[in-house]
């Protein structure tokens, strides 16, 4: 409660500050006073009025601070924008756009990071170790505005092309599946006979599926079917074992391949329910049906031990679902491409929606807005998950080093369970903090990606306010990041040391 | 048999923990901490090119202009600079362009040109400016901001992380209170802010008021590596001896942090090159009739498709310079810890094995 009184007083200076900084540096009139219009004058009059300008800016800050006071009662008030529009309107049309934005990014990134990471750690001073070190700084130091372009222009346009005729051609599938042979050799690595090995496997097994893929316009009309359908699902379900308790246990392997055969059969229902009840509390209900059912499979299977089991069915059941989701999106591709709004070119540059589409089908908007986030998305992954890969590698390292770590191998574990129970558990204390503090700070930070990618979220708000002097518009943008900022420490402080015991907050004196 | 296998597994990693141990410790015989950090550093390879790569473009991109220091004037090696206007290039130019590139570093047996800077090698913006020179002088202003933010911001951070960590109590608790009340304004925001009202003074001035900023998490760390170092022993036996306490801070403490301190501060100059290019990107942070390497991306992202050189080089230098500071933070890092221990390569091994077998 103390340090909640410390934050508010916190805010409370530098958005004074803040506001005093912006009021005295630019002078919304200026370029009214300077207008040779005959409406100028009364212009000058009514923005007076109604922003308080004859108020000096200190002052004037208690006129602004009443407003958003406001929200202790239930009622928050940001004023005006200079054009008269409230601008907590505003504010509300943008932060969705925004949250859309950046949330997906963020989970990509994190994902991704954490994965690659704790493989680096794993193979630490492999080559692929300093391949990924390189490829990560390398990505810390590029500027984002920067790579969007070459996105824009390398992925996006060329893509769109390439779908007017989708055949690979044969230089790109040796490519593609040598890049993919080295990358999983280096990943699983092992002796040279093995990374070789891996290397040729792979490589030939990317070559084939890309030539079937190519030889078939699968591109062109892309789907999975129920049988692709089943032979990822029970693929998941070896992997989440794997990852969650081990092969070994089988009461969990037997629940998870439930799951992908239970998949399987609701593969019809599902996409009668799909095409007849478009909306997302379908797809939602179907989720928590399917995670509901792995509860229940799992309580059937596990005869001990009950919760890693269910946990294991219930994360297999949801990457099933992912999939099957991903092949409902699939079907509406070609119906999609065949619109006169997308007319073959799938992939924007620009925008946060098309406004040409007929909005009325869900799938069709869903797919829409998706394929509007690709660009976004990769451009902000590329540059947050190097953060990430760095941050977890170092935790991690640091961790396989305790004496904890060498007690649980010197006790007879297995390696996975040392490495996913004892090592990674601890990884993720500091992990944990970092992200949310990241959340927050994220929906300052895509200002950049929005202006890049014209979207309209809090970044234009603040660019709008910045150009146009808008002191109301600029002071909301700045008060809801600065509370995220400051909500977000204080989350992080509380969720450390709830996580880790040996850390007391207020105990910092 | 498995857990016989792990067992001897166990074994051996003991026994080469040992030998590594040992090999590790005859390095550093006899040497002061500064010498092991310098050597740690030297032999860190990414870092080494890149300081070799960071004093290269330095040099490279400061000398290529006129220049001008108080009375004197100094002529660049460069025949052009920003304010000069050539003639427009259209020949040999591909597909009607006009102003392309004239570098080349394909070498004459692979069928290019010899290797040539040429007339304009990054070519010509739209009314014929040598391209070359504005990309120089965006260097510049970038290389600039970087050490004028890492020197006003490593300075205030320590200053401040320093005080609060030495003195503890109430003076902690002000300039932590402080330091929370600065980082709550993103730095992207008072960026813009600062950029759009002061930018027409000039990227030095830009780069004053970053550093104003920049400091936070630098102060947060050096306080806690002082509230650290400042219970240790030699501290106390400073005291005892007499010391004051500026003494103890300047002469004791801040040789002991001061790997931490170079460490972030080399984070916080990367990360200042990316916020300056990125404010001028936006339009708030050099402006106009100044060059900036975020500026010219801006001003030429749309010629990507007919002029890619205009878009390209600028991004180039950004990447370069980014990428080198990074590296070099990385290897300093890896100098300043005492736990980082180097991969031992087989030729150590050996002969670590045969001294052993001497002893």
């Amino acid at each position: 409660m103390r340090r909640l009184g410390i934050l508010l007083v916190i805010l409370f200076g530098s958005s004074f500050i803040l506001f005093n900084l912006a009021a005295i540096s630019g002078d919304p009139l200026e370029g009214l006073r300077t207008s040779s219009e005959p409406s100028a004058k009364q212009q000058i009059i009514t923005l007076t009025r109604e922003l308080h300008l004859n108020v000096p800016p200190p002052a004037r800050y208690f006129i602004w601070l009443r407003g958003i006071l406001g929200l202790f009662v239930g009622k928050i008030d940001f004023g005006n924008a200079r054009n008269g529009q409230a601008v907590s309107g505003l504010v509300q049309h943008a932060i969705p756009v925004t949250i859309r934005l950046v949330t997906m990014a963020t989970v990509v990134a994190i994902v991704l990071g954490i994965t690659i990471g704790i493989v680096t750690a794993l193979r630490q001073y492999s080559r692929f170790d300093y391949a990924m070190t390189f490829v990560s700084f390398l990505l810390y130091s590029l500027p984002v505005f920067w790579v969007a372009v070459l996105l824009k222009q390398f992925l996006a346009i060329r893509f769109n092309t390439f779908l007017a005729n989708p055949t690979v051609p044969l230089g790109w599938i040796i490519a593609y599946s040598s890049l993919s042979g080295i990358f999983w050799a280096g990943v699983i690595s092992g002796n040279r006979k093995r990374v070789f090995q891996l290397f040729g496997i792979v490589a030939v097994g990317t070559g084939v599926l890309l030539e079937i893929l190519s030889a078939t316009k699968w591109f062109a009309d892309p789907g999975l079917g129920p049988v692709v359908l089943f032979a990822a699902g029970v693929g998941a379900a070896f992997g989440v074992t794997q990852v969650s308790v081990g092969l070994n246990n089988k009461p969990a392997l037997k629940a998870s391949l439930t799951m992908a055969v239970l998949g399987l059969i609701t593969y019809y229902p599902t996409q009668f329910a799909f095409k007849h009840s478009p909306h997302l509390t379908t797809i939602l209900g179907l989720l928590a049906i399917t995670l509901a059912l792995g509860a229940g499979v799992g309580r059937f299977f596990a005869k001990v031990d009950q919760g890693p089991i269910i946990r294991t069915a219930m994360l297999t059941g949801f990457v099933i679902s992912l999939i099957t989701l991903l092949d409902k999106l699939m079907q509406t591709w070609a119906p999609y491409m065949a619109t006169d709004a997308i007319n073959g070119r799938p992939v924007p540059t620009i925008g946060q929606a098309n406004s040409l589409l007929d909005q009325s089908d869900f799938w069709m908007s869903t797919l829409d807005t998706l394929m509007h986030l690709v660009l976004p998305t990769i451009a902000l992954t590329l540059i947050s998950f190097a953060g990430y890969v760095r941050f977890t590698r170092g935790t991690l390292l640091e961790v396989l080093n305790a004496d904890y770590i060498r007690t649980a191998r010197a006790k007879g574990l297995t390696e996975r369970t040392v490495i996913m129970r004892h090592a990674f558990r601890n990884t993720l204390i500091p992990l944990t903090t970092i992200i949310v503090v990241d959340f927050a700070g994220i929906i300052g930070g895509a200002i950049i990606t929005e202006s890049v990618f014209g979207w309209v979220g809090m970044g234009t708000l603040f660019r709008q306010a910045i150009s146009s002097f808008d002191l109301n518009l600029l002071m909301a943008v700045f008060f809801i990041t600065a509370s995220l900022s400051v909500l977000a420490n204080l989350l992080a402080d509380l969720l450390y040391s709830a996580l880790d015991p040996r850390i007391r907050v207020g105990a910092g004196k | 048999m498995a857990i016989l296998n792990r067992k001897k597994k166990s074994l051996e990693i003991s026994s080469t923990d040992a030998s590594e141990n040992a090999i590790a410790n005859k390095e550093t015989e006899g040497l002061s901490q500064r010498q092991i950090v310098f050597k740690r550093f030297v032999r860190h390879r990414a870092a080494m090119i890149s300081v070799f790569t960071i004093t290269f473009l330095t040099i490279f991109v400061f000398t290529a202009l006129n220049f001008r220091i108080g009375p004197w004037h100094i002529h660049g090696w460069w025949k052009y600079g920003i304010g000069d206007i050539p003639e427009l290039r259209y020949k040999d130019c591909p597909s009607g362009n006009v102003g392309c590139p004239t570098l080349s570093i394909r070498p004459g047996f692979l069928g290019g040109k010899h290797f040539g800077f040429g007339e304009h090698p990054f070519g010509q913006d739209d009314i014929g400016r040598d391209y070359f020179a504005l990309v120089m002088k965006g260097a510049q202003r970038s290389i600039m901001v970087m050490f004028i933010v890492g020197i006003i911001g490593g300075t205030i951070g320590t200053v401040v992380g320093a005080i609060a960590g030495f003195f503890r109590g109430t003076v902690d608790a002000v300039l932590m209170r402080f330091t929370d009340f600065i980082i709550t304004i993103p730095s992207i925001i008072i960026g813009s802010v600062i950029g759009f009202h002061f930018g027409n003074l000039g990227a030095t001035f830009l780069a004053f008021y970053l550093g104003l900023f920049a400091w936070t998490g630098l102060s947060r760390l050096v306080r806690g590596e002082f509230l650290k170092l400042r219970e240790l022993e030699f501290v106390d036996a400073a005291r005892v001896a007499g010391a004051s306490n500026r003494r103890i801070i300047f002469k004791h403490i801040l040789p002991n942090a001061v790997g931490v301190i170079i460490v972030s501060v080399t984070l916080l100059m990367s990360g200042a090159i990316l916020l300056e290019t990125a404010l001028s990107y936006i339009g708030f942070g050099v402006v106009a009739p100044d060059v900036s390497l975020g500026l010219l991306i801006s001003q030429y992202q749309d010629s990507f498709t007919s002029r890619p050189w205009l878009f390209l080089y600028p991004g180039f230098f950004i990447i370069a310079i980014a990428l080198s500071v990074n590296f070099i933070g990385d290897g300093l890092r890896d100098a300043f810890d005492p736990r980082q221990r180097r991969r031992l390569s087989l030729k150590d091994r050996m002969s670590g094995r045969t001294e052993k077998k001497g002893e």
